[in-house]
């Protein structure tokens, strides 16, 4: 817990300096602007549109700063644990169901959102959740088909279908 | 007079079979996230924001989604009572004071008597808080009326300096997750220059900003569920409930006990829920500790006292009612639920903020006629239903997490259309998941990305007229009491760490 305490305060540190260095960008469209040049009062137009997030990330830093010292004296209840950030469990589970979701994600692209909608839910409630087999398809086929005649039919919300899309049109065809 | 014509009006329209029907329905999904342990009122009105506009598509309004919203909230605060008598583990962090006398009185086979109790004084919390709140939200929108930009950047720093000053969190933490919330709502155009700010790797996507949604649903629909699966390893084991009619029909009698803890519960708890970053939770365990403070017999609290129950809860249905107070009059919310429906507020086309109860009372009217209404419906649910609620209780967290990924990522992509948003979601959501470990507070870095397309313009406006001067802030009537109010709170943890460091030196 303690190391990763000090690494995200470092890479959270990292982002803020990032955000600064983003936030004095001036407009592409007036090169006479140069970087930084927004992020203080401009006459007669105001806070220029750097002023808010280049300070907000100057805060951030100084907190980053401010964990770090912390983290150096010991007094965060996360820099004084010994504990590991994740044990073996933590791991697995990040990976399986963090993965998972991702793989989730990915899938949309290729078989759509009900495509991914079946497989992510037989993944976790038959193999991770180990329930029956009954179980797991009924309720991995049960939720795509109700957000089908949810979404497409009655809301007229399309939803992605990837390489799907041809099992659906006899299906618009029937209800719409 | 006024104000009881157009509550009476607003009561008519929040009992039409359309909103009366889904404050039924938001009850229901209320109760149960409520009482899902690692499930809370703001997980469900995040998770669900994205339907309310089918509802709003249906009816043509932004009251029958407000309704359902704030339903969800209502219930929610019912809920959580459930699985901390039965299961002895809050459904909500809104409930852990119901645990310390709600589990030893079903461990002592009265479950059935701390079920019906925290019913009776979530209703009567809830009653007197909405009382309070039809009699003090018009006169404080009033008063707001007359508030210019520096005073209501002045509020928003109130709001914000109450999380570092009270939060009880870590304060560099607390400070970080409030400016990287307000850091992440400039992404996408200024909407004074007109210049892009913030576009990361050049990324159209970012082009639109960080939706509100997008921050929402990846802390509370990926991150708190990724965090509670992790930190939830074995199953707890429930107590045997008596749903006989004699039983509770016993409990109902029994209530009488309960009358003390229930009305400190319902008006501290109204007061402390104004309080942004204070809301139900400290204002159920606050209630908790005055109803013992001044018990006649302390002693019993922690063992199984009936007070010990009622005060709690009847304080945080109370303290959910009062955070909605500065939501609605000042467009300011005091809880993460709050900032959820004040986004949701903006999306539907409304202006939070004084102007509504002038411009909209078509809107706030039935809003409040619900909370009355949603109040009976929710205690007489909660009554009726108890059975079926231990048996949803058992459901397994294997079949409940997939499903509400599932939701969150079909949400998200139903609010916007947008695949890139969907990807930024998960993302949000793992990092969540990480922060939320190291202890970083999430709620004040969701209130910020609510508050900070309001704050900047203000900020910057308020700078403008005063060219570049900041004693804006402090020179004006309102607005100087109000910011060194704030300015006391951020610098309140720094003054106790100097003293703290001095007596460590004497």
């Amino acid at each position: 817990m303690r190391k990763a305490e000090i690494i995200t305060a470092f890479i959270l540190g990292l982002f803020s300096l990032g955000m600064m260095w983003k936030s004095g960008e001036g407009s592409a469209w007036n090169p006479d602007v140069s970087r930084f040049d927004n992020i203080g009062f401009i006459d007669g137009e105001g806070p220029g549109s750097g002023f808010w997030p280049f300070w907000l990330s100057v805060i951030m830093f100084i907190c980053c700063l401010w964990i770090a010292y912390n983290w150096y004296k010991r007094t965060s209840p996360p820099s004084q644990s010994d504990e590991p950030f994740l044990d073996s469990h933590g791991i697995k589970l990040l990976l399986v169901v963090g993965g998972g979701l991702i793989g989730f994600l990915l899938s949309i692209f290729v078989i759509g959102f009900y495509g991914a909608i079946f497989c992510f839910l037989i993944y976790y409630i038959r193999f991770l959740g180990k329930h029956r087999w009954t179980t797991a398809l009924l309720i991995s086929s049960g939720i795509p088909v109700f957000s089908f005649f949810f979404f497409d039919i009655a809301m007229r919300i399309i939803l992605p279908k990837g390489y799907l899309e041809p099992l659906f049109i006899p299906l618009y065809d029937i209800f719409l | 007079m006024d104000i009881l014509a157009s509550l009476f009006n607003g009561i008519l329209i929040a009992l039409e079979p359309i909103n009366l029907g889904l404050a039924v329905i938001g009850v229901i999904v209320g109760l149960f996230v409520g009482a899902m342990p690692g499930l809370g009122s703001v997980n469900g009105v995040a998770i669900l924001l994205p339907f309310t506009f089918v509802i709003q598509g249906f009816t043509g309004g932004a009251t029958s989604p407000m309704i359902f919203l704030a339903s969800i909230y209502y219930g929610a605060m019912y809920g959580g009572a459930i699985s901390s008598i039965t299961l002895g583990i809050p459904g909500a962090s809104t409930a852990v004071a119901t645990v310390f006398d709600g589990r030893p009185l079903a461990l002592s086979g009265r479950a059935h008597v701390a079920l019906v109790t925290a019913a009776i004084a979530s209703f009567i919390g809830g009653t007197i808080s909405t009382i309070l709140f039809t009699g003090f939200a018009p006169l404080l929108a009033s008063v707001a009326l007359s508030f210019g930009n520096p005073e209501i950047f002045s509020l928003m720093l109130l709001a914000f300096a109450t999380f570092v000053g009270l939060g009880g969190d870590d304060i560099p933490k607390t400070i970080f997750s409030i400016c990287i919330g307000l850091a992440l709502a400039t992404v996408g155009f200024d909407i004074i220059t007109g210049e892009p700010r913030l576009i990361f790797f050049e990324i159209t996507g970012f082009m639109h900003g960080i939706r509100f949604l997008v921050v929402a649903i990846g802390v509370y629909g990926i991150g708190e569920m990724l965090w509670t699966i992790n930190s939830t390893r074995s199953g707890p084991q429930m107590s045997k409930v008596d749903v006989s009619f004699k039983g509770i029909f016993q409990a109902i009698k029994d209530f009488r006990f309960a009358w003390k803890g229930t009305l400190i519960g319902s008006t501290l708890g109204f007061f402390v829920g104004i309080l942004p970053a204070a809301g139900a939770t400290p204002g159920a365990l606050m209630s908790y500790g005055v109803a013992k403070l001044t018990s006649k017999n302390p002693e019993e609290y922690g063992k199984g006292s009936i007070d010990g129950v009622a005060a709690p809860e009847s304080a945080n249905n109370s303290a959910s009612t009062g955070a909605m107070l500065p939501m609605m009059t000042l467009g300011i919310p005091g809880s993460p639920t709050t900032a959820v429906l004040l986004a949701g507020m903006v999306i539907w086309g409304l202006q939070p903020g004084p102007l509504l109860f002038t411009n909209q009372p078509e809107f706030v009217w039935p809003l409040i006629g619900s909370f009355y209404i949603s109040n009976i419906v929710a205690v007489l649910l909660n009554l009726s239903f108890i059975p079926v609620f231990l048996w949803m209780l058992r459901m397994p967290f294997t079949i409940l997490a997939p499903v509400i990924f599932v939701l969150s990522l079909v949400g998200t992509y139903a609010a916007y259309l947008d695949m890139f948003d969907v990807g930024l979601m998960v993302l949000v959501g793992l990092a969540a998941f990480v922060l939320r470990m190291l202890d970083y507070p999430l709620a004040p870095a969701v209130l910020a990305i609510v508050l900070g397309p309001i704050a900047e313009p203000k900020l910057r406006q308020s700078l403008l007229l005063s060219d570049g001067d900041f004693s804006i802030f402090f020179t004006r009537p309102i607005a100087g009491p109000i910011t060194v109010v704030a300015l006391i709170l951020i610098f309140l943890p720094f003054l106790k760490w100097i003293s703290k460091h001095y007596r460590r030196k004497v």
